[in-house]
């Protein structure tokens, strides 16, 4: 590991003139600690901010909800209000890592957390994410878990975070605060497509801080749920996973969101999917109609053919799960 | 064990060697370097001092003063030590395992202020004030905890090397109340990995264990 000082910042202009000097942030460092073990990151300062306010959750106007961005992943998924109002967070939040890791990991670490390709966490491969003009390792390399949707000649990774295919799919914005004051980003565009910068990856500024992730207040009652496909049942990343939340009312569905994990370079809003349902009575068959455009555009390695094919089915089965049938 | 350790314990690193501590933010002011706040807000040059990272050899030490199973330790560690090391390679408490090193595994589980965590992935330089509990601190008085005797009983472990991480994740997973079912227990135990298969019996003996708190 590199040497690197430590601070802990006491408030927030703390952290953001550190921030602003170059200082990296800490929050549950689950990912930072093991990337900086690893020789990936290489931080010469960390700004602990755990003593930061951000730790609310808040319900806004008609049902939307503000979780602070220090908020661990085990509180925010267990949350009496998330519960009720958004299943479909606590059951992604529930569905990552391991206890242990949810006690120490936050929301806003959690959608800032760095892609789990072994080419990206091994410093002696050509990765364009770690180093950049390096090449990439895994686009012939041994590629199974990789994107299929979303990638470039430079970068093939995927974006691990299952919560933040939930944020994608319920449109979340993200709160942040830097030098400037604060800005609001909507979620499509805050983690980005590698394209021909894969080492940029989200749209923060310099010294920017997140502070929250809202969820805007859809219409309701609204039923949501996650579902995550893996290789072994639990404590492992998605091989696909799909976030659904379906708005029903006098038996037709007037509002669709969905969105798929685990086969983008970045969480994978599925507006195709989404225009299907409109305005459309929920039946077995409208379910598997609709996610027959789960995989549109799809550009499979060599070694996850099996992904477009399985994320359909995980989209169905989902859109079954959450907006049964008749 | 950690009986046996003076109540106030003043340890010293061995490896890497004591460094200075350099805690940047203490007394520096943004205010004093003319840093306009605006609404809460830091607009203007930043002034703190940060430039002072990584210049020298020695590389950058804090001291932490923190309670490990109730007796409490002031180390100066290098900033790089993991909890799960400053506990084997410090403080003589070996019973923590170091598995994977990178959170995948659950040998290192510890309880930091009550909740289970992953001691590789946590910096000891961040638990000023904190309050540790391994699975050498766990029984009380001679008395086995009733998760460690349930283990016993339930002969569930081979080797071993799993097992303090089992128990204390076991503790937190009763403490937390998701012991309702086995599958509960399964999916809720799942960030231990045992490389023996002894998850039936794993099981069991959380189970027990969560029987006997209620009853
Ligand atoms: C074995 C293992 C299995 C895992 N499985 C899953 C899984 O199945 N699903 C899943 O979703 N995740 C999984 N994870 C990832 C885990 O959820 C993330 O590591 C965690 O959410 C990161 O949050 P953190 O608070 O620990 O972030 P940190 O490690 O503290 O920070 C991560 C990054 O975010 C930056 N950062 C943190 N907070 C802020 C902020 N407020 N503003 C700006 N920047 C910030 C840091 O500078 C750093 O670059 C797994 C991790 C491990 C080790
Ligand atoms: S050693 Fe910490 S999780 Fe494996
Ligand atoms: S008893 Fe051997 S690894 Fe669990």
């Amino acid at each position: 590991m590199h040497p690197f000082t430590y601070a802990k910042a006491a408030d927030m202009r703390e952290a953001l003139n550190a921030g602003w000097r170059g200082g990296r942030y800490v929050a549950g460092g689950t990912t930072l600690v093991d990337l900086m073990r690893e020789t990936v990151e290489r931080p010469d300062v960390l700004v602990d901010i755990s003593s930061l306010p951000l730790r609310e959750v808040v319900v806004t106007g008609r049902g939307g909800l503000r979780i602070g961005a220090l908020v661990r992943m085990a509180e925010a998924a267990a949350h009496p209000k998330v519960r009720v109002l958004y299943p479909v967070i606590s059951e992604a939040l529930e569905l990552s890592a391991s206890a242990q890791l949810r006690n120490m990991a936050t929301i806003g670490g959690n959608i800032m957390q760095r892609t789990r390709c072994t080419y990206f966490r091994d410093v002696t491969a050509a990765c364009n994410k770690r180093e950049p003009g390096s090449g990439c390792a895994a686009l012939h390399g041994y590629n199974r878990s990789h994107a299929i949707l979303g990638t470039s000649d430079h970068c093939v990774a995927t974006h691990p975070s299952d919560v933040a295919v939930a944020f994608a799919a319920l449109e979340a914005t993200v709160h942040v605060l830097g030098p400037d004051g604060e800005r609001r980003i909507a979620f499509a565009d805050f983690l980005l497509r590698p394209g021909s910068t894969p080492n940029r990856e989200q749209a923060l500024r310099k010294g920017e801080l997140i502070t929250a992730v809202e969820i805007p207040a859809h219409a309701r009652p609204l039923k949501s749920g996650y579902l995550k496909v893996r290789d072994r049942q639990s404590y492992e990343f998605a091989l696909t996973s799909a976030a659904v939340a379906l708005h029903v009312s006098g038996g037709v569905i007037r509002e669709a969101k969905v969105a798929a994990g685990g086969v983008g370079t970045v969480p994978w809003k599925l507006p195709a999917v989404e225009r299907h349902l409109i305005g459309e009575r929920p039946s077995d068959r409208l379910w598997a109609e609709a996610a027959e455009h789960a995989a549109d555009g799809a550009r499979p390695l060599t070694h996850n053919g099996f992904k477009p094919e399985l994320l359909k089915r995980t989209v169905e089965r989902q859109l079954r799960t959450v907006g049964g049938t008749k | 064990m950690s009986t046996e350790l003076p109540a106030e314990a003043e340890t010293s690193s061995v490896e890497p060697p004591p460094a200075p501590t350099r805690r940047t933010f203490i007394a520096t002011t943004t205010a004093a370097g003319g840093v306009a706040v605006v609404g809460g807000l830091v607009a203007g040059p930043p002034a703190l001092a940060v430039e002072e990272a990584v210049a020298d050899e020695v590389p950058p030490g804090s001291r932490v003063s923190l309670t490990v199973n109730g007796v409490r330790h002031t180390v100066t560690i290098d900033n790089r030590t993991s909890l799960l090391d400053l506990l084997r390679e410090h403080l003589d408490l070996t019973g923590s395992k170091k598995g994977c090193n990178a959170g995948a595994c659950g040998a290192c589980t510890v309880l930091v202020d009550g909740r289970r965590v992953n001691s590789c992935l946590t910096l000891a330089v961040r638990l000023e004030g904190a309050e540790v509990t391994t699975i050498e601190g766990l029984a009380k008085g001679g008395q086995l905890h009733p998760l460690q005797q349930a283990f016993i009983e339930q002969d569930a472990f081979q080797c071993g090397f799993c097992t303090s991480g089992q128990i204390v994740s076991g503790v937190g997973c009763i403490q937390e109340g998701h012991t309702g079912s086995r599958a509960e227990i399964r999916e809720w135990m799942s960030g231990n990995l045992c490389r023996c298969g002894c998850y039936v019996k794993i099981e069991r003996a959380v189970e027990q264990a969560a029987a006997g708190r209620k009853g």
